[in-house]
């Protein structure tokens, strides 16, 4: 089924109130220029309007970027709210700044994709095609 | 190989970050050609570019003021005491976000966040408990908070008036440039055009009751941070520096009663000459800028005063220890700038808040310079040079093409309001980071020299729950004895003045003093100013 005319598209969000947004602006371009349609949030994104966001605009991919410690908490509960949609089969990254004792978890909760600070631009865009089915 | 042979080598073209051409070798005719010394001068007369003092060092070193703050108040304190205890001579408050975008504690958005990056501020309480000990006559205080920056900067003033200090005395920096905000670091709370207007009231509000105090520090900082060059950090700051300052002139102030008072914060990583020159050719062209557009007289008004040693984004995850050595060169750079005051980054920074060991490390580090290295002997020791005379020129040339062409665009705060100037800025870190990727920016550790042996590790600062839970009782318990209705009387004033356009410092001022938190007022300026909606564009 997968449908070679259409663009992967991907809900790329910030959550919380972490405001260092340059990482996130430079994958939106990556994944950009690597043909995807790539629908950037802005700031201040709460579980809840990440799930949102992600059903209105049929995300293949939905994809987080936090810098300033919070990941762990906010995956926790952004899981189940995308679980609830329907939206457990899409693919679930997340970039930032993610000490590696968190991977695990991050892994465990449904983010297929672990991004830390210093991964390739390349390693991410190739991470999305492979994986969105 | 004979000299022929080298002189018909093929050399590798060297461009700098701002997009200069460096050539092997300078001469006389190169000052002259990229405009002489006629901004050379001296230093502690204008045009400034050597130094904003006569004696700079020789006569007073420059502040070390390094970033700290975490969890509660009472932690914080201890860190401050600590670094004093260490030969700091400034502090510079780090608060947690929750706090920076203007909620308490027990707000849900706060949820996972509160004390995390930053010290938790809910009421005048907490900035009490965050200075106990500590002189305010001694140690000068910068307070990193933008957004809510109206509200920390009084809690600061009437916790010094409680203390029994005279604010006509009290010297100190909150860093309040709002429009930085919304280039980087991302903590804006309500659209464009109020913001400047409480940046306008915290200065006229400061010139005329804390006239010793720096109500606003420029930061191009963050804008270099989020991607922009070393010429666009001093031309985006400038333009927003002139923004705040028009703003306070539409209210009648003379320029001279104020821009003595604004200062800046500048980014320091890179190329050293390139940081040098910047700072060098900048110093110039503010005192012009001040002189000539703006008509001010006081030297005090045409002194760009900076903060500098930061430089966050040119620290590497990759072997941590080696950004102790790139502080080093950072701490080198800054001096032969001739900053005011320094913070350097620490070399944990990338991972994790500054631990003791690290922070006594970078103190240590600046502490060389001074004692051992004969930075603070002589005066802007580079001058002269036929290479800094030459790029001092040409940083500035370009500098000022820079701000033109914001201005030929609309305007700063027109560009900003749009997204223009942070759509710029992001297309440029995203050519920066395909560069690093490719090898042709060049980064020890990253992406040459990378090596397999270990590290030693970086401790991690602990996310604290139960210091958390506390932050949110201490507030109960602040509610639970402040006196409600006289609360509720300033809040409602706070609303009352933001609708009738009048300078809010002084209900914030009483609003604080009766112990309404950050959240509570910051809830009724949204109420008359609504919420920042962001622009995002590619």
């Amino acid at each position: 089924m997968n449908d070679k005319t259409r663009r992967i598209r991907v809900v790329l969000a910030k959550p919380g109130l972490d405001g260092h947004d340059q990482g996130a602006k430079v994958v939106a371009r990556a994944l950009m220029d690597a043909g995807m349609e790539v629908i950037y949030t802005g700031l201040r994104q709460t579980p809840e309007s990440v799930t949102r966001i992600a059903l209105e605009e049929g995300a293949d991919v939905i994809a987080l970027s936090s810098m300033a410690g919070s990941h762990l908490p906010f995956c926790r509960k952004l899981k189940p709210l995308l679980e609830h949609e329907g939206l457990g089969d899409k693919l679930w990254i997340i970039g930032g700044k993610l000490p590696e004792r968190d991977h695990d978890e991050l892994r465990a909760l449904g983010f297929k994709g672990v991004f830390p600070s210093g991964s390739r631009l390349d390693e991410i865009v190739n991470f999305v095609r492979t994986n969105v089915s | 190989m004979n000299s022929n042979d080298a002189s018909q080598e093929k050399l590798r073209p060297v461009r700098n970050e701002s997009g200069i051409d460096i050539q092997p070798l300078y001469t006389a005719e190169d000052v002259a050609r990229s405009g002489g010394a006629a901004m050379v001068g001296l230093p502690g007369e204008y045009p400034f570019t050597r130094g904003i003092h006569p004696l700079m060092y020789r006569k007073q070193p420059w502040t070390m003021r390094q970033y700290t703050g975490f969890g509660k108040s009472s932690e914080t304190n201890q860190r401050f005491h600590y670094l004093i205890a260490n030969g700091q001579t400034g502090l510079n408050v780090a608060f947690d976000l929750p706090t920076q975008c203007g909620y308490d504690s027990d707000d849900p958005m706060a949820e996972g966040e509160v004390g995390r990056v930053g010290m938790a501020v809910d009421t005048l309480r907490d900035v009490e408990i965050a200075f106990e000990g500590i002189d305010l006559d001694k140690i000068t205080v910068s307070l990193t908070i933008n957004g809510a920056a109206a509200i920390l900067i009084a809690m600061y003033l009437a916790m010094a008036e409680k203390r029994g200090y005279d604010t006509k005395t009290l010297r100190g920096t909150a860093q309040n440039d709002i429009l930085k905000e919304f280039i980087g670091r991302g903590t804006w709370i309500y659209p464009v055009e109020p913001s400047i207007r409480l940046v306008g009231d915290t200065i006229e509000y400061c010139a005329q009751h804390a006239p010793k105090y720096s109500p606003v520090s420029v930061c191009g900082y963050h804008i270099r941070e989020s991607g922009a060059n070393p010429a666009q950090e001093m031309a985006y700051a400038f333009c927003i520096a002139r923004a705040y300052a028009d703003e306070v002139l539409r209210r009648g102030l003379p320029i001279d009663e104020f821009a003595g008072r604004l200062s800046f914060n500048f980014n320091i990583h890179g190329n050293l000459f390139e940081q040098v020159c910047k700072f060098r050719a900048a110093r110039g062209l503010w005192a012009k800028i001040m002189k000539e557009q703006y008509g001010a007289t006081r030297p005090g008004s045409m002194w760009m005063r900076m903060i500098a040693g930061g430089g966050g984004s040119g620290l590497t995850l990759e072997q941590p220890e080696v950004n102790i050595v790139r502080g080093a060169y950072y701490a080198l750079i800054s001096a032969l700038s001739g900053a005011q005051t320094m913070a350097l980054c620490c070399y944990d920074e990338a991972y994790t808040i500054p631990s003791e060991y690290a922070q006594r490390l970078s103190l240590r580090t600046m502490q060389i310079l001074i004692e051992e290295m004969g930075l603070c002997d002589t005066v802007d020791a580079l001058a002269g040079s036929y290479y800094v005379e030459t790029l001092t020129n040409q940083m500035r040339s370009r500098m000022e093409e820079i701000m033109a062409e914001v201005d030929a665009g609309g305007g700063i705060v027109r560009q900003i309001a749009d997204g223009t100037i942070q759509a710029r800025v992001s297309a440029q870190a995203y050519k920066m980071q395909r560069d690093i990727e490719s090898g042709a920016f060049r980064k020890v550790g990253v992406n040459c020299y990378r090596t397999e042996a270990a590290s030693p590790d970086v401790v991690f600062h602990p996310y604290d729950e139960v210091a958390a839970q506390e932050q949110i009782e201490s507030l109960n318990n602040v509610r639970a004895t402040r006196d409600s209705a006289h609360v509720l009387s300033t809040l409602a004033r706070v609303r009352d003045d933001a609708r009738s356009g009048v300078n809010l410092m002084p209900a914030i001022m009483d609003a604080v003093k009766a112990y309404a938190s950050v959240g509570e007022i910051t809830r009724e300026l949204v109420s008359v100013f609504g919420h920042c909606r962001e622009p995002v564009r590619f």
